[in-house]
C-alpha cells in the first residue's frame, strides 16, 4: 500500500554509495559520456571509509605512489566534482527494486523517488561484531569494532580506551594498535584465532613489532569480565579445530577489547531488488561487465566482495562503469553466459561468469582468494579443452587477493573456465 | 647503551616474502647481515638497525574542533614518533587549509613538515 505518491524523478546513471567504489565509477561513467550520473550517499562528505583511514598504503598500483586514505578520496572527489557529477548527501537509499526504482530519504526532501535506466551498487561492506563470533560474558561498555574505533579515534576524536585488547589481526585491528599506541593507549596484545595473520606483513612489522605489541597466533578470547565498563578478558589457546584448551587460559587485565573479525558486504538493498548472492562472497553473482543477475544493475567493491586494496576497487568499479555504459548502449539485449568456477585451493573467483563476446574490454579481469597461505603455488586457468594459462605465484595468502587478466582471445568459443591454485614445493626451480 | 656482540633479527617488508634477516653487530660496526635473498633486504635490514624511519600520519585540530588528518611530509626517525605525537597534540589549525599544506615545521628538530592530507573549508 502507497500512501503518498511521489513525484518521480527519471535519472540515466544512479550509483548508491559515495565510498571509493561509487566515485570511482562516477568518474568513469562521466568520462565515458554518461551525461547524467548521481550518486548517493548517506554521510555528509564523499569518501566513505576513507575518510578515517588516515594512514598510508593507498594508491600505490593506481597512482604509483603512496597516499593516505583522505588523500586518495580527495582525488576522486575532485575529478567527481570537475566532471559534473552530481553527488547527494545525508540521503539514506531504502529501497530499491528488479525495475530500478530506488526510493531514498533525507531531511530536506523527505522520501525521493528515482526512476534509474541503469544502477550502480557501491554500498560497501560493514564489520562483523561480537554478535557474530559469540563470545560469551557480560555485556559492558568498551567493546568496539576495530572500525567503530577509528572512527571514533580519527574523525570524532575521542579514546575508546586505555587499555586494549584486540581480537583478529586483520589490517583494521593492526593499523589501530599503532594508532592508540600512538595516542597514548597500552595494546596489551592481538589475539588471533588462526595460526598466521591476515593482516599484511608490513602491518605486523610497523604496527606492531614497532611497538612490542605482542601477537597471540592460535588464541581467542573466551570470556569477557565487567558488568559496566570492561575490566579484562580471559584469553585461550585454540587447538587445531579452533577449539579453546581452557587449561591455557589466562586472564588479560583491559577496558577495551576491539575486533577485527572480518567484514560482510552490505547487501540489503541488493535482496530488495531479487539479486542473486554468492554464499561465499556474500556479494551478489557478477558478469564480465560486472552486472548483476538483474539486468541494468551492477556492483564494485566491497559490496561485491572484500577487498584488500583500495586500488582494485578502482579498478573494479571501472570496469563497472563501462559495463554500465554498454548496457545503456545495447538497451540490455541478452546474453549468455558461461560459468567460472573456483576449483583447488581457491575459495572464490569473480566475475562467476562471462560472455566472452560481451567483454567491455580486450582484457578481462578476475578476482580470486586462495584457501590458505602457500609459499608457492601455480594457478590454473582450464577450459573443458584443457589448460589455458599456467602461472607461479609466491607467497600466496588468503588476505591477499590474487587478480590475474585474460585476453579474449585465450578464451574465444569455450565452455566454462575453472580456476586451481596448486602448492608447489620450495626446493623444486624450473625453468620458465 | 650496551658496545657488546649482539644479533638483531628484522622482518623484511620490501616485498612479500618477508624475510626473516639477521643482522650481526659488534660494538657499532655491522659485521654480517644473514637471511636475506636480495640486495634491497640487505639494505632494509640495515637501516633497519641503525636508523629506522616512518612516515608519521595523525591528527591536528582545528580551532573549530573538527580534526584534520596530517602526515610528516617524508619519513622521520621512529625514536621521535612520540615526541612529534606530543608536539603536535597542542597544534590548532585555523580553516579554511587546502590538501598538501605546511602546518608545522621542523616537527621533534627533524627539519621535517608536517602537512594536511585532506582539505577542509
Amino acid at each position: 500500500m502507497r500512501l503518498v505518491v511521489l513525484p518521480v524523478q527519471n535519472r540515466e546513471l544512479v550509483i548508491i554509495g559515495g565510498g571509493p567504489a561509487g566515485l570511482s565509477a562516477a568518474v568513469e561513467a562521466r568520462r565515458l559520456g554518461i551525461k547524467d550520473v548521481l550518486v548517493i550517499d548517506r554521510e555528509s562528505e564523499p569518501g566513505g571509509i576513507l575518510k578515517q583511514c588516515i594512514h598510508t598504503g593507498f594508491g600505490l598500483h593506481v597512482f604509483k605512489e603512496e597516499l593516505t586514505g583522505p588523500e586518495y578520496a580527495e582525488r576522486f572527489i575532485e575529478q567527481a566534482e570537475n566532471l559534473g557529477v552530481e553527488i547527494m548527501l545525508n540521503t539514506m537509499v531504502i529501497e530499491l527494486t528488479a525495475d530500478r526504482r530506488i526510493v531514498a530519504v533525507n531531511s530536506r526532501e523527505g522520501l525521493i523517488e528515482i526512476q534509474a535506466k541503469a544502477v550502480i551498487l557501491a554500498m560497501g561492506c560493514r564489520e562483523r561484531t561480537r554478535g557474530a563470533i559469540n563470545i560469551p560474558g557480560f555485556r559492558p561498555a568498551g567493546i568496539f569494532t576495530a572500525g567503530t574505533a577509528q572512527r571514533f579515534v580519527n574523525i570524532e576524536g575521542y579514546m575508546p580506551g586505555r587499555e586494549i585488547v584486540i581480537l583478529g589481526s586483520g589490517d583494521i585491528g593492526l593499523i589501530m594498535a599503532r594508532r592508540l599506541t600512538l595516542e597514548g593507549a597500552k595494546v596489551r596484545c592481538v589475539v588471533e584465532i588462526m595460526p598466521y595473520s591476515n593482516g599484511l606483513t608490513r602491518n605486523i612489522v610497523q604496527c606492531l613489532e614497532d611497538y612490542g605489541i605482542p601477537l597471540l597466533l592460535k588464541h581467542t578470547v573466551v570470556n569477557i569480565h565487567g558488568r559496566k565498563r570492561v575490566e579484562g578478558v580471559t584469553i585461550a589457546e585454540v587447538d587445531d579445530d579452533m577449539k579453546p584448551i581452557m587449561e591455557t587460559a589466562k586472564f588479560v587485565p583491559c577496558d577495551t577489547l576491539l575486533l577485527s573479525v572480518g567484514l560482510i558486504p552490505e547487501n540489503e538493498l541488493s535482496r530488495l531488488a531479487d539479486i542473486e548472492i554468492d554464499e561465499v562472497t556474500g556479494g551478489p553473482v557478477v558478469n564480465q561487465r560486472m552486472e548483476t543477475s538483474v539486468p541494468g544493475i551492477f556492483a564494485c567493491g566491497n559490496v561485491l566482495h572484500v577487498h584488500d586494496l583500495v586500488d582494485y576497487v578502482t579498478q573494479e568499479a571501472v570496469s563497472a562503469a563501462r559495463g554500465a555504459a554498454s548496457y545503456l548502449a545495447d538497451g540490455g539485449k541478452k546474453y549468455k553466459h558461461i560459468p567460472v568456477s573456483p576449483g583447488n585451493g581457491l575459495r572464490y573467483v569473480l566475475p562467476q561468469r562471462i560472455n566472452v563476446d560481451a567483454m567491455p574490454e580486450e582484457r578481462q579481469n578476475f578476482f580470486m582468494r586462495s584457501v590458505r597461505p602457500m609459499a608457492k603455488a601455480r594457478l590454473f586457468v582450464e577450459s573443458e579443452r584443457g589448460v589455458i594459462k599456467s602461472s607461479v605465484l609466491r607467497y600466496v595468502k588468503p588476505s591477499e587477493m590474487i587478480s590475474i587478466q585474460l585476453d579474449r582471445d585465450e578464451m574465444r568459443g569455450i565452455k566454462m573456465l575453472n580456476f586451481s591454485l596448486r602448492e608447489e614445493g620450495d626446493s623444486v626451480e624450473r625453468g620458465e | 647503551m650496551s658496545a657488546a656482540n649482539e644479533e638483531r633479527t628484522v622482518t623484511c617488508i620490501v616485498c612479500p616474502s618477508g624475510c626473516r634477516i639477521k643482522v650481526g653487530i659488534e660494538g657499532s660496526e655491522i659485521v654480517r647481515i644473514s637471511g636475506n635473498q636480495c640486495k634491497r633486504g640487505a639494505d632494509y635490514a640495515r637501516a633497519e638497525v641503525t636508523q629506522p624511519m616512518r612516515v608519521l600520519t595523525t591528527t591536528v585540530r582545528l580551532e573549530d574542533g573538527r580534526l584534520l588528518p596530517v602526515k610528516t611530509a617524508s619519513p622521520i626517525p621512529k625514536v621521535l614518533l612520540f615526541d612529534a605525537v606530543k608536539e603536535l597534540s597542542g597544534v590548532r589549525v585555523k580553516a579554511p587549509v587546502k590538501i598538501g599544506q605546511v602546518i608545522y615545521s621542523n616537527v621533534a628538530g627533524t627539519g621535517v613538515d608536517v602537512v594536511t592530507t585532506r582539505s577542509w573549508n
